[in-house]
């Protein structure tokens, strides 16, 4: 569950943690669109690199490492199949000529793999940067001042809000599962996968039933009684603000410049030169 | 016999629950744990069925610590009852419910369906055989949940706040249900805030206060003790609270039982005639 413990978000004053979340969010987006933009490893390892000035700016470096962790399983798995396609069918992979067989075409491959993995560790790292430095309220804030509707923007930050008590309910339900003789570890891949029932089923039924109980509960409090809701606090750009702007803005231009008129070269190729 | 020596713990979250904890359970004893929310109740039974392990010191079951042994293992001696029923509750009839731990351990089907019915049986749900877990009230899933830790049998019994949630009725029934199973010689561990359920099952009680044990003794020494109760930021059973305050009248002051209190006031009343 460590995953989730990087979507946590935790109060604290920084240059990141008081950027405007629109903002915010506008350049997580970018470094989103950069990462599915290109496929050779050599760019995603440069764009792995932009997230980590704020993370450390933000001082949540252990908790970010955390949610990279957590993610490291889905990694894996990410991992195993891109190798496993690119062999059995490489013609799915432009660059293997079929059948796979030289040393530079399983170098080609792992390369291949690896990118792959990396842009999901990209996008990984860029959200959890994000939602670690943005409270939900802030969150909800941004969304309302984008002329979203109040419902919507409630039901998403209520999401958001709810993930770490899901988190720790999840840990709860394990334990007493556990406590009845249930070996999550045990049992070839089917099992493993059933022996998650258990947990699941308990999981989303007590969801469930708390929305209900926070429906009712929002009802006899006036939920929706005002049509036009005012806020306390209203979001204002600075100029951390603006020049994140900017910065965003010269980062895709140059990201489309490279993807246009730059053949970035493979690892593969500039190792064998 | 469960043993805990000098046990310290400390949440990955860094936040230090357990500060060296001492205690021996013995074998067909009643203990109950009580103190105030976040003194380390819950996060101590946790260890006797090693779904914590220790950051320091060491738990040992019948002489085995707790490190060396899976959950799984454990838990065929330690059952262990969950605070919140629905955190187990997943199977689409209270039959399946209570044989998915016997699955898990490896009963053979007759022993199964045996102990099934022993334990429907036990429990006074026997009606509810094939009815969906979900449908049934709070009181009723808490028996479901018990059920199905009593199935296997386990030698040591853990209550996680066995009284919440449970009308008079139901919570009388339950506390002669326990004393009962402490008769057949089973250890009973109580996890609970209920004074008034602890006074009139009167075990061996431990107080917990941030993390070590204040005190420990039977609950008539205990709980008659207006210094350490107000420590562990509980109160004194009713009767002891007028025992208490008639201290003046030349009253004994560690009176829990109500039948022992009456005993006591009628002699005096006597007396005076």
């Amino acid at each position: 569950m460590s995953v989730f413990e990087g979507f946590k978000f935790r109060k604290v004053s920084s240059v990141v943690h008081n950027l405007d979340p629109r903002i915010k969010f506008f350049f997580v987006c970018i470094l989103f669109v950069m990462a599915i933009m290109f496929t050779k490893l050599l760019a995603l390892v440069v764009l792995f690199f932009i997230p980590l000035p704020f993370v450390f700016m933000a001082r949540v470096n252990r908790q970010w490492l955390r949610s990279l962790r957590g993610a490291a399983l889905f990694a894996i798995f990410i991992f195993a199949t891109n190798i496993l396609v690119g062999y059995f069918y490489p013609g799915s992979n432009k660059q293997i000529i079929p059948p796979v067989d030289t040393t530079t075409e399983y170098l080609i491959l792992l390369e291949y793999a690896s990118a792959m993995t990396l842009r999901f560790v990209v996008l990984i790292a860029s959200f959890s940067m994000f939602f670690l430095t943005t409270s939900p309220d802030h969150l909800g804030l941004a969304l309302q001042q984008s002329h979203i509707p109040y419902e919507f923007c409630f039901a998403f930050t209520t999401a958001v809000r709810f993930v770490p008590v899901l988190a720790d309910e999840a840990q709860t339900i394990m334990d007493a599962q556990k406590a009845r003789g249930l070996e999550l570890e045990r049992g070839n891949f089917l099992k493993r996968v059933r022996n998650y029932i258990p947990i699941l089923i308990p999981l989303i039924v007590n969801a469930i039933r708390r929305s209900l109980e926070l429906a009712e509960a929002m009802e006899s409090r006036a939920w929706g009684a005002s049509e036009k809701r005012t806020n306390l606090y209203t979001l204002k750009l600075r100029r951390a603000d603006y020049i994140l702007v900017v910065v965003s803005v010269l980062m895709l231009a140059l990201a489309v410049y490279v993807w246009l008129y730059v053949s970035i070269p493979s690892l593969t190729a500039l190792l064998s030169l | 016999m469960i043993e805990a020596k000098d046990l310290h713990f400390t949440y990955p979250t860094g936040l230090e629950a357990l500060k060296g904890i001492n205690l021996t359970v013995d074998d067909g004893e009643f203990l109950a744990v009580m103190g105030q929310n976040g003194a380390g109740k819950t996060t101590l039974v946790k260890h006797f069925n090693g779904l914590l392990k220790p950051t320091t010191g060491e738990v040992l079951v019948d002489g085995v610590s707790t490190r060396d042994v899976s959950v799984a293992k454990l838990s065929r001696n330690v059952g262990f009852v969950f605070q919140n029923p629905d955190h187990q509750l997943f199977s689409e009839t209270v039959e399946d419910e209570i044989a998915f731990a016997l699955k898990n351990f490896g009963f053979e089907e007759a022993v199964i369906k045996k102990q099934v019915d022993w334990a429907l049986n036990l429990l006074d749900i026997t009606q509810y055989r094939k009815t969906s877990p979900f449908m049934l009230s709070g009181g009723e899933r808490k028996r479901v949940a018990l059920a199905s830790i009593l199935a296997w049998d386990p030698k040591v019994i853990i209550l996680d706040e066995p009284t919440i949630g449970q009308d008079h009725q139901q919570k009388e029934k339950l506390q002669q249900f326990i004393l009962q199973l402490n008769a057949q010689k089973k250890t009973v561990v109580v996890v609970t805030h209920d004074v008034e359920f602890v006074a009139e099952c009167n075990p061996r009680v431990i107080l917990m206060s941030q993390g070590k044990i204040l005190a420990e003794g039977i609950a008539e020494k205990v709980l008659t003790n207006p210094k350490l109760v107000a420590q562990a930021s509980i109160v004194p059973p009713q009767i002891t609270q007028i025992f208490l305050e008639l201290a003046d009248l030349g009253l004994p002051t560690d009176v829990i039982d109500v039948h022992e209190a009456t005993k006591i006031l009628l002699g005096r009343l006597r007396e005076r005639q």
